[in-house]
């Protein structure tokens, strides 16, 4: 049913793959990236580490299309990595940020990211071509705290971020430079870069831990430190319904298909919501990040975790379901 | 001699929680007495809620520039802080005198081999004899549920020996009143004859 990999004893702070997870790039909790190549018995094979990080490495993302690597650490530094015959060779980014970079996330259609921050803000990054180098425009009102956690909307143009202000929120990060007009969606027909469209508070007062736009990107799913996972609709005006779990904080969430989602807790629970069904099943320490392996947000049949012991874990779905009397997929 | 004093400080104290950060908490001793009937559910609350406070996580600071402390102990951002939790059996958790001073030379004892203990925190926050400050790096280290049940057989320990102090004490002072009042009347029989 589970398929786990360990990678040592430290934890895992941040993993990602490549488009056809034959590849993986996870960092343990030190200013180091490590690129590993499935293959033969033993599993995963080391094949190149990243070492451009000053401080430990916060987040990373894997593009899948454009195969591109952006990494970001508590020395306030970005980088994008891309495959030069063999060597993966990184890319200065100018966040122009003077505090750690917590969390970073390529846009769906690959042409730009956003790096949460500690310092009140977010950057979103985007590739000037006479000066070959990244460059980022600020989002930074109203943000009262430190960014945790960063979901791209499908369309490339809304982001949401979720803070330590106990908030979360939805801004459209719309670069006229390099992007033609959005159409309007469920959160708004008009939005310049910067502009607020919506922020929420589920009441409860925790710290935003994780956050995830549905597969159609009308509503929003987040998980906080109250443990309570708050979803608002947007086609419903900004319905909310919030549902607590125990007692533990959750650490990370996403959706697996349009009508349910997987969150991954501190004391290593995972917790499945549909329709406010909620089965768990057991993992070991806390989860720190919850992703789609196989599948789409949409039609997830695999998704991995990773945590403080060390080990990534792929969860099947197909026997999730099986072993959990109450699950429905769908 | 300082082990004995050592071992009734140890006797005397048990304790109350107080939790206070979003990456880390104190644990906070004060000197009290305990029944033995009343420690078990009270340890399980301390239990049930260090395993909810020790849900910690590495944050570098959003105040000054590269730096990476514990919230908890910098109070640098309101919202950073949760609401202390104080577990204790009842308001009146005092010591008498005599625990006090042995708390103090047992505490010094303690507080110079702080490295030793790792999560202890060199000195005690104001209020309280014993301080344990955990972070995200001691939970990254160690097992979680064996951080807690260090605390926990920690506290059960000293509420055993409290009560074995207790009674040896007070058999020490039978026996003491029983050799004066026998030289007393030995006295008297002297004077008498």
């Amino acid at each position: 049913m589970v398929d786990k990999h360990s990678f040592g004893v430290d934890p895992i702070t941040c993993h990602a793959f490549n488009s056809n997870r034959t590849e993986l790039a996870l960092s343990l909790n030190n200013s180091e990236v490590k690129i590993y190549n499935k293959g033969g018995a033993k599993g995963w094979n080391e094949t190149a580490s990243l070492t451009e990080h000053g401080q430990r490495v916060t987040g990373i993302d894997w593009a899948p299309k454009s195969n591109r690597i952006v990494t970001c650490g508590a020395d306030r530094n970005a980088y994008v990595w891309t495959l030069q015959s063999g060597q993966w060779k990184p890319h200065l980014v100018i966040l122009r940020i003077n505090r750690a970079a917590t969390c970073v996330q390529w846009s769906p259609n690959e042409t730009k990211f956003a790096v949460g921050s500690s310092a009140r803000l977010i950057s979103i990054c985007y590739f000037e071509e006479e000066n070959n180098w990244w460059v980022s425009k600020h989002i930074k009102k109203p943000i009262r705290s430190t960014v945790t956690c960063i979901d791209w909307h499908p369309n490339s143009i809304l982001l949401a971020a979720g803070s330590s202000d106990f908030k979360a929120r939805v801004f459209s990060a719309y670069i006229k430079e390099i992007e033609s007009k959005p159409t309007a969606t469920a959160w708004g027909a008009k939005m310049p870069f910067q502009s607020l469209m919506a922020e929420f508070s589920n009441g409860g007062g925790g710290w935003v831990h994780g956050i995830s736009f549905s597969p159609s990107g009308d509503k929003l799913a987040w998980v906080g430190h109250d443990s309570s996972v708050s979803v608002a609709d947007a086609a419903n005006g900004n319905r909310l319904s919030v549902v607590k779990g125990n007692f533990l904080p959750f650490m990370s969430v996403t959706w697996v298909t349009e009508n349910s989602l997987v969150t991954g807790d501190n004391g290593g629970q995972l917790t499945f919501i549909n329709d406010l069904d909620i089965p768990d099943e057991k993992g070991e320490s806390t989860m720190s990040q919850v992703s789609v392996f196989e599948g789409t947000k949409d039609n997830c049949t695999k998704f991995t975790t990773s945590g403080v012991d060390g080990s990534l874990i792929i969860w099947n779905f197909k026997s999730l379901e099986k072993s959990i009397s109450g699950l429905r997929i769908a | 001699m300082l082990f004995l004093l050592v071992s009734a400080v140890l006797v005397m104290s048990t304790g109350s929680l107080e939790q206070d950060s979003r990456s880390e908490y104190y644990f906070r001793f004060s000197p009290v007495l305990t029944m033995a009937a009343t420690l078990k559910p009270y340890l399980n609350v301390v239990r049930k809620t260090l395993e909810a406070s020790m849900c910690l996580q590495n944050f570098d600071s959003q105040v000054v520039e590269r730096h990476n402390k514990p919230e908890v102990e910098v109070k640098s951002s309101k919202e950073l802080l949760l609401t202390p939790v104080v577990i204790s059996r009842n308001e009146k958790e005092k010591a008498d005198e005599i625990e006090k001073i042995l708390c103090h030379k047992f505490m010094r004892f303690m507080m110079l081999r702080a490295e030793n203990f790792v999560i202890l925190r060199r000195k005690p926050v104001e209020g309280y004899d014993i301080s344990f400050l955990i972070t995200n790096f001691h939970t990254e280290q160690m097992y979680k549920h064996k951080l807690v049940d260090f605390i926990i057989h920690f506290m059960e320990e000293i509420d055993k020996e409290i009560s074995e102090m207790k009674l040896a004490m007070i058999f020490h002072i039978i026996h003491t009143i029983t050799q004066i009042t026998a030289a007393a009347a030995l006295i008297t029989v002297y004077r008498d004859s």
